[in-house]
């Protein structure tokens, strides 16, 4: 039984479930009715469907953030900025150039087609910056984490544009017949292609390979460098997709709002979910379940009353905390107490035996 | 010889900003020399709208010379504004007590923040943007309303004029108007100082710049990393505090919203000012030239008048950039030299 219990805790997968399982029980002792599903008009409601709807666009976030860090050691702290130049680009060319409006003025595949072209392309911007001019990946990302919202705000001219189409309403809301928010299908789906790409294709070992020693695998033939570079393009493609999500939400290009404070998130989702900030070996699991732990947490301070504004101490809080448990000093200690625990138990043992 | 010395890959950056500023200065003195652009007043202004900003690039610089990075000063010189507001107006604190207090205030977050990074290794980004995050939400959980100060001394600090006896011209009414700056940035430059004569002739400075030459080297050499850094993140800290109090006696106010983006403009400062990234290389007086590039291009925003406020952070950041692709560039051709 006990031997048991070592062995699950040593699975990767343990700590982001027990995390996710702590919060959810937390729910489960000061909602009561935190389970409770209802149906309205054929659609599920409920505290639980809230979270996976609105986690769709840090899980879809936290897939790109993995991948950066695991191959660069660094994250990505544009995404938020990301996601607001993708809707501000999908809005306004819908809007065809008004603040609001109450039917397409372009076709919504090219809106949707140029906002992920423009992201992609932040992306590459930043890939080329870390990859090719090897810039610390934080320092490369904070030029676009501060210039994005002004980017954004440049695209719908300082205006919130509208696009008051039911049908952009579409993929934050639900599609009608179908219970389940749209959002939550796009999430499902962004990790089904990830994950294939990554099982099916070696990316996956490559990116892992270049995360723990880039100079290696470039000497095994790996480039390196592309490497490096997709990731973040892959990483940009990301914060598109969940920026359009998001603009669809509230039917409108808010770039001051959109995204806001959504880096952190993706940071603390990836780190939840047991994978090292320092590059290397990546768990996606780990992070998506890290992000739906995340959602449920920001659920939870929601419900308990505490404000938008204030949420950021509570998650602060808990980086810090789960990050100094990853560090390898702490890590260091808590080993040395193990050792110090069994070389005393031989002892006792030896010391029975004669 | 002696001219390649002046310019290495180190102190050419230096140069170009400094010949950048110039350069900007002068091309605005000519499109704007009928609006005042070339008044000494509009000179100072400079100084007077970024003297939290020098405080706290000089404290950023000094932490990036340690190869480290603090993003958490713009969220904390918002929550010393709150803080500030809050003491005086809320609580009814006296004006030097409340300076006292976010001092302290700034000198323990500091300390904290450098703990984590340097006993614990944690990567100084996820700590300080954890640090940014609990400082942004600490000022909501202070206030979510926007507190202005009415408090007389602080007020009476802040509005108080202190004139220069020569520069001054004669207006429409044959009155002579001599330029003025405030108390704040007599303030500033006596921190600029006093960081650069720590840097350069103590032997803390040497031990910052050892660390961020070769941490490696450093430890051999037997050096105390972890204090060094420790001491490093704790300036920091303190310029954040003092910097934090020179922005609120500008805007006298307190708001969640404030100094947004304030990290990314003392970044870029220091960046521009010739601090290198991966540290070991970085100049105080290079971050002041940065910090008044800055506040050129904003000052450029608001003689065109047509322009909006992102244009100031679009224009930064695209300088920040351009920066940091030269210094890999630099830092590429030394490689390759030293390759040779």
């Amino acid at each position: 039984m006990n031997q048991q219990l070592v062995r699950l805790t040593k699975k990767r997968l343990f700590m982001p479930i027990l995390c996710l399982c702590i919060v959810l029980l937390i729910n489960v002792i000061k909602t009561p009715d935190f389970f409770k599903i209802t149906v309205r008009e054929g659609v599920f409601y409920g505290y639980i469907i809230d979270v996976i709807n609105r986690a769709s666009e840090l899980v879809i976030l936290a897939v790109g953030m993995t991948l950066c860090i695991a191959s660069s050691a660094g994250t990505d702290i544009s995404v938020g900025a990301v996601m607001a130049v993708a809707a501000a680009v999908c809005c306004s060319i819908l809007a065809g150039g008004q603040v609001s409006v109450t039917a397409y003025q372009n076709p919504y595949i090219i809106a949707v087609l140029a906002a992920l072209g423009v992201a992609v392309l932040c992306g590459a911007f930043n890939g080329f910056l870390v990859a090719n001019l090897k810039i610390q990946p934080m320092v490369a990302t904070l030029i676009l984490f501060t210039a994005g919202r002004g980017i954004a705000q440049l695209i719908t001219n300082g205006q919130i544009t509208y696009v008051r189409v039911s049908s952009y309403k579409l993929l934050g809301a639900n599609i009608p017949g179908v219970p389940l928010p749209t959002s939550v299908f796009v999430a499902i789906l962004v990790i089904i292609i990830a994950q294939t790409i990554l099982r099916k294709t070696s990316l996956g070992m490559y990116i892992e390979a270049v995360g723990i020693n880039a100079k290696a695998s470039r000497l095994v033939g790996l480039k390196s460098t592309a490497i490096i570079f997709l990731t973040y393009v892959i990483c940009g493609l990301c914060a598109g997709i969940s920026g359009i999500i998001m603009s669809s939400r509230i039917y409108s290009a808010d770039a001051n709002n959109i995204g806001l404070l959504m880096e952190l998130d993706a940071i603390l989702a990836v780190a939840l979910g047991g994978n090292n900030l320092a590059g290397g070996r990546f768990s996606m699991t780990g992070s998506i379940i890290g992000a739906y732990t995340i959602q449920a947490l920001t659920t939870t301070l929601y419900a308990m009353g505490v404000s938008a504004d204030q949420i950021p101490v509570y998650k602060a809080l808990v980086v810090i905390v789960i990050v100094s448990l990853q560090s390898e000093v702490v890590k260091a200690k808590f080993n040395d107490i193990k050792k110090k625990h069994e070389s005393r138990k031989t002892l006792v043992a030896t010391v029975e035996v004669q | 010889m002696k001219l390649k010395k002046h310019f290495d890959s180190k102190t050419v950056l230096l140069w170009i900003t400094i010949l950048l500023f110039f350069s900007m200065y002068i091309i605005g003195m000519v499109i704007y020399h009928d609006r005042g652009f070339a008044n000494l007043q509009n000179f100072l202004n400079l100084f007077i709208s970024n003297a939290g900003l020098i405080v706290i690039s000089a404290g950023m610089t000094v932490v990036m010379i340690t190869g480290g990075i603090d993003i958490s000063v713009g969220s904390f010189v918002a929550m010393a504004c709150m803080i500030l507001a809050d003491l005086m107006e809320n609580k009814g604190l006296d004006a030097s007590t409340a300076i006292f207090f976010v001092l302290i205030v700034g000198i323990v977050f500091g300390f904290v923040q450098g703990w984590f990074i340097s006993y614990l290794k944690i990567q100084p980004f996820i700590m300080t943007l954890a640090g940014m995050f609990f400082a942004r939400g600490m000022t909501a959980i202070i206030s979510q309303d926007m507190i202005n100060i009415q408090n007389k001394t602080f007020l009476a600090i802040a509005s108080h004029k202190i004139y220069l006896p020569f520069g001054g011209y004669l207006n429409k009414h044959g009155k002579l108007i001599l330029p003025y700056i405030y108390p704040t940035v007599i303030v500033a430059l006596i921190a600029l100082v006093i960081i650069f004569w720590m840097l350069r002739y103590t032997k803390l400075g040497r031990n910052i710049y050892a660390i961020g030459g070769n941490e490696q080297s450093a430890m051999l050499m037997g050096l105390d990393i972890k204090k060094t850094k420790l001491i490093a993140y704790t300036i920091s800290g303190l310029c954040s505090g003092i910097g934090g109090t020179l922005f609120c006696l500008n805007t006298c106010s307190g708001f969640v919203e404030q100094a947004k983006g304030f990290e990314m403009d003392a970044i870029a400062s220091a960046v521009i000012g010739g601090t290198l990234l991966t540290g070991g290389v970085g100049n105080v007086f290079g971050t002041l030239f940065g910090v008044l590039i800055n506040g050129t291009i904003q000052s450029f925003i608001t003689f065109q008048g047509t322009l909006s406020s992102w244009w100031v952070r679009i224009s930064i950041a695209a300088l920040l950039a351009f920066f940091i692709i030269l210094q890999s560039i630099f830092a590429f051709i030394t490689e390759r030299r030293k390759g040779l």
